[in-house]
């Protein structure tokens, strides 16, 4: 799935272990696509010699910190920012 | 045989006295790695050099040429690689470089919870407590705390991004140069320009006024 910048999305709380690049923190969690970054090899395979899989699209994802964290201590305006790759996200 | 449990001595092991089990363990790995023919040791060398060859003082020198010159800090922000080229910093190899700006409105924190991302090609390696659980986690969740405690905490109307880096991008922060500063010269900027101040945790500060 492509998604463009400003869109919002959902990140996806796959249940995978290994080598997987998403931390739980924002699993579940709405933000918005703020940059494309292009198509790298998933880290999810390439931990374990797969280094043929295609790549994947890869995202910086916004997010306001006062919906990541339940008494968030600071401005409404504070963010954070993570890349996540397209496999893990979801239109929100 | 060797103390290293091989015929041979291993590269970079200095004293030799690094007994921690992950110590050995690496040495074992290292060990296993040259015998089975997947690197060799001057490989392992090339890279211990490459790494040491690479410090703060790199990111230094991009950011007060960056102050003093806005082409420069217009292509150090949109092409860092090539930018950092252009002052004989070799940051080529697989991982993409994105420099972010502090501004009077926003104030970046880099950070990687999963384990220990930071821009090496430029910056070499980072310091221990970036490594640290506790900064990792509380770098992500209590941003301002963190910025608090190692010395300034912007006010609330100036927005505090912080920088998950998961994936393939290395971050690095552009400070904003201090005021007082108009009548410096490159070199002298240079040293106002922290290693904090390149993960964020910092803000670069005019010495004249501080002390």
């Amino acid at each position: 799935m492509i998604f463009a910048e400003g869109e919002a999305v959902r990140v996806r709380s796959l249940e995978k272990s290994g080598h997987v690049r998403t931390p739980s923190y924002v699993r579940g969690k709405t933000g918005r696509i703020s940059r494309l970054l292009g198509g790298f090899k998933n880290p999810e395979d390439l931990a374990y010699g797969e280094y043929d899989r295609p790549e994947k699209e890869l995202y910086r994802v916004a997010f306001r910190q006062s919906d990541l964290w339940r008494n968030y201590e600071g401005g409404p305006d504070d963010t954070l920012v993570i890349d996540i790759y397209e496999h893990w996200l979801e239109k929100a | 045989m060797s103390e290293n449990g091989h015929d041979h001595p291993h590269p970079g092991s200095g004293t030799g006295k690094t007994t921690t089990p992950h110590a050995l363990r690496i040495r074992a790995m290292e060990g296993l790695l040259v015998e089975k023919g997947v690197l060799t040791e001057a490989e392992i060398q090339d890279r211990i050099s490459y790494m040491d060859s690479r410090s703060p003082a790199n990111g230094a020198k991009l950011v007060a040429r960056a102050w003093t010159d806005e082409g420069f800090k217009d292509r150090l922000l949109t092409d860092t690689k090539s930018a950092a080229l252009e002052l004989g910093i070799d940051a080529s190899g697989p991982v993409e470089f994105i420099v972010v700006e502090n501004t009077p409105e926003i104030r970046n924190l880099i950070v990687c919870t999963l384990c220990s991302c930071y821009p090496r090609a430029i910056l070499g390696r980072p310091p221990d407590w970036y490594k640290s659980f506790e900064y990792r986690s509380r770098a992500v969740k209590e941003p301002r705390a963190v910025m608090r405690e190692f010395g300034f905490e912007p006010s609330e109307n100036v927005e505090v991004r912080v920088h998950d880096s998961t994936a393939d991008i290395r971050y690095m922060v552009l400070p904003m140069r201090p005021e007082g500063t108009e009548g410096m010269g490159e070199e002298e900027l240079e040293g106002l320009v922290s290693r904090d101040s390149l993960v964020g945790v910092a803000v670069p500060k005019n010495s004249a006024n501080h002390e």
